[in-house]
């Protein structure tokens, strides 16, 4: 059931490929991963001692279906409730937890769902984590967008009608400079209404100028909250570094930004405990910043390009369903967010029931939405794509579909103030 | 009852139900227009922030009032640039402040409300601000130039009612302007009991765009509004009034 993450590169040097196996199997090769590395600033909070408290003392095999049944009878879903709607006793009071989420969904959001796309500007990292497709250990076509490319991409995606654009890059401050992206972000700005961002974590000043530049909204997957597997997964460069990771939708919220989203990645270690940490994430966060915008992704492990085989283990398709419907009954304020990850059928199935945000014309490559969008072989440069994706639907077909579901495509209900 | 107008800045309005803007679907104004008779429409400015094709403020039937609200602004500041952005975007002058700074419940900030009024009003906008019921800040409200005060029932979406209903009676009571009940209103028998009180008008919107068949449940919103507007000029009988009066007169010893 594992997954084998290791893989090694024929283009590696020697040299190379000795200092990736040591790592690989000497922890002592490895950086202390809870250790802030120099111009890492740390800020005082609470949330993590909160998050981590809960996660550790959680022990889902004690929850039996009469608390599964009293969390859904409860008005309103304490801590202990969403436990039992976590747990494996929920398990078979998943279409009963649906009726509950979908009911939750609809008084707080009616029956819209909201759609973007992500734009890849850089592939480009610095980090050794095992299962990503962009790590630096992996051979892969590398490349950033120039500002001239940038402005095609984001041209060919506004005139599919795309008013939502999240920018993403590989974690590589020294490819992908705040600056660079305080460009895209500026450049975004003129093309789309609303601009997000889903880059390596930076500092609070950092998010300021990020947000003044034209970005509201920051999302960081946490991957795991397990800091002993993150460890494991992590194996070199800044984002190693776990705590600086975890603080970073404070830091973003801090410098500025409307909005923030956490998320595990679901796959990497024990589901269950990571998605409580995820959604007492956003929680906390709420009670401490209550003016802010939260939401909640939910990503599965899938193959990368060199490792066909990676799978999200025992998360399938009813577990993900279970998550999400737990998370609308506890947090039925949050955003969800459910990417092109997930198969179209999965989808259409879970924007009725839990998610609000869907993708829709998705690439994870570097500078390939003209050919993709437009059929036509560009000749030019492209970077490889950070993990394959499974719903390829466009813009046009995805309105379509949900609208064709009865529900209400929305493409912008947000302004930069 | 044909002359009973709700007057809001100097414009003249028939029907008392407002389509608040929480749940937006081109179904749900139909029926609010044609089923429930809305004269006047709230329009989220950053829902219409859009290059739809289906641009929304084509949707708005002639003669029906958009009424634009500052939803996303988390203070005055933010408030007052939505509601210059409306104006420039050919919304009028009317506009509805909600100033949340709380994503969980949606709670309004009055302080935050008054500020944004009075630059408002000072700058010819009619002025509309969601509130929660405070007598206090009700007056503050009047005094910084509102066309009305919009006081909530319950939690926004939450269909719970008149949970606020002590507070609201003593704005009604208070409070020169028109009191418009806003938000949580489920059922038309709430949207009646609060029309009873004396409330001048009554926004609702998830009430009817979560209902099972819309255009029916915006006509009983209609009907039910009109039978608690009558019911208020009526007078209710002298079981229901506040302190029901005796039926013989207390005072009637006095012999001058």
């Amino acid at each position: 059931m594992e997954n084998q993450f290791l893989i090694d590169s024929e283009y590696l040097s020697p040299e190379a490929l000795a200092r990736k196996h040591r790592l690989e199997t000497d922890p002592s090769a490895r950086k202390n991963h809870m250790e802030y590395l120099p111009g890492m600033e740390r800020i005082e909070s609470d949330v993590c001692a909160s998050v981590m408290e809960q996660m550790r003392a959680y022990d889902y095999a004690r929850y039996t279906a009469a608390d599964v049944k009293a969390a859904l009878a409860h008005d309103t879903c304490a801590i202990e409730d969403f436990k039992a709607l976590l747990s494996p006793a929920a398990e078979p009071f998943l279409e009963q937890m649906a009726q509950r989420a979908r009911r939750e969904t609809s008084r707080h959001f009616g029956n819209t769902v909201y759609l973007f796309t992500p734009l890849y500007i850089a592939n480009y990292c610095e980090n050794y984590c095992v299962y990503c497709g962009f790590n630096c250990y992996n051979h892969i076509s590398r490349m950033k967008l120039s500002k001239e490319q940038m402005e095609r991409e984001m041209k060919v995606i506004a005139e599919s009608g795309m008013e939502e654009i999240l920018i993403l890059t590989g974690e590589s401050r020294e490819q992908s400079s705040v600056e660079y992206i305080g460009e895209a972000c500026r450049l975004a700005r003129s093309y789309f209404r609303m601009v997000g961002l889903e880059i390596y974590p930076v500092n609070t000043d950092e998010y300021r100028y990020l947000h003044e530049c034209g970005a509201d909204y920051v999302t960081v997957f946490q991957e795991t909250y397990d800091t002993d597997k993150y460890e494991q997964l992590h194996l070199l460069g800044h984002k190693r570094v776990w705590p600086y990771r975890f603080d970073a939708q404070e830091r973003a919220l801090r410098g500025g930004m409307r909005g923030v989203a956490c998320s595990a990645l679901l796959g990497l270690s024990d589901f269950r405990k990571d998605a409580l940490a995820s959604a007492l994430h956003v929680y906390y966060l709420q009670r401490k910043y209550p003016h802010a915008e939260l939401s909640l992704s939910c990503p599965r492990l899938r193959p990368i390009i060199n490792n066909e085989k990676l799978h999200p283990l025992d998360v399938h398709e009813t577990q993900l369903c279970q998550i999400l419907c737990a998370y609308r009954i506890f947090l039925p304020y949050v955003g969800i967010t459910v990417s092109s990850r997930e198969s179209a059928a999965f989808r259409n199935g879970i924007v009725k029931i839990a998610a609000t945000k869907v993708s829709a014309g998705v690439s994870t490559g570097i500078g390939d939405h003209e050919s993709k969008y437009t059929g036509k072989e560009t000749g030019g440069a492209q970077g490889d794509e950070q993990f394959e994706i499974d719903d390829n639907r466009s813009l046009e077909r995805m309105y379509r579909d949900i609208a064709g579901e009865g529900l209400q495509p929305v493409l912008n209900d947000y302004l930069y103030v | 009852m044909n002359n009973d107008k709700l007057i809001i800045g100097g414009r003249e309005f028939h029907s008392r139900f407002i389509l608040g803007s929480g749940k937006y679907s081109m179904q749900l104004i139909e029926a609010a227009v044609k089923d429930a008779g809305a004269e006047i429409i709230t329009l989220a400015v950053r829902r219409a922030n859009t290059k739809e094709q289906e641009s929304i403020l084509d949707y708005i039937p002639e003669g029906v009032t958009l009424l634009p609200n500052t939803s996303g602004a988390r203070n005055a500041k933010e408030a007052v640039r939505i509601a210059r952005l409306a104006r420039e975007l050919g919304c009028g002058d009317f506009v509805k402040v909600e100033i949340m700074r709380d994503s969980k419940y949606l709670l309004p900030d009055n302080q935050e409300t008054i500020r944004a009024t009075e630059i408002l009003a000072g700058e010819g906008f009619v002025v509309m601000p969601y509130m929660y019921p405070d007598l206090n800040v009700a007056r503050d409200l009047v005094n910084a130039g509102a066309a009305s005060v919009m006081p909530l029932a319950s939690p926004i979406g939450s269909n719970k009612g008149l949970a606020t209903k002590e507070f609201i009676q003593i704005l009604i009571d208070e409070i020169d302007l028109p009191i418009i009940v806003d938000a949580g209103i489920g059922r038309p028998s709430q949207a009646c009991e609060a029309m009873e009180m004396g409330a001048a008008a009554i926004m609702a919107n998830t009430a009817l765009a979560t209902a099972g068949d819309l255009p029916m449940m915006a006509s009983a919103f209609k009907q039910a509004i009109e039978a608690g507007r009558k019911a208020y000029l009526a007078g209710l009988g002298r079981v229901l009034t506040r302190g029901a009066s005796a039926s013989d007169p207390l005072t009637g010893f006095l012999r001058d």
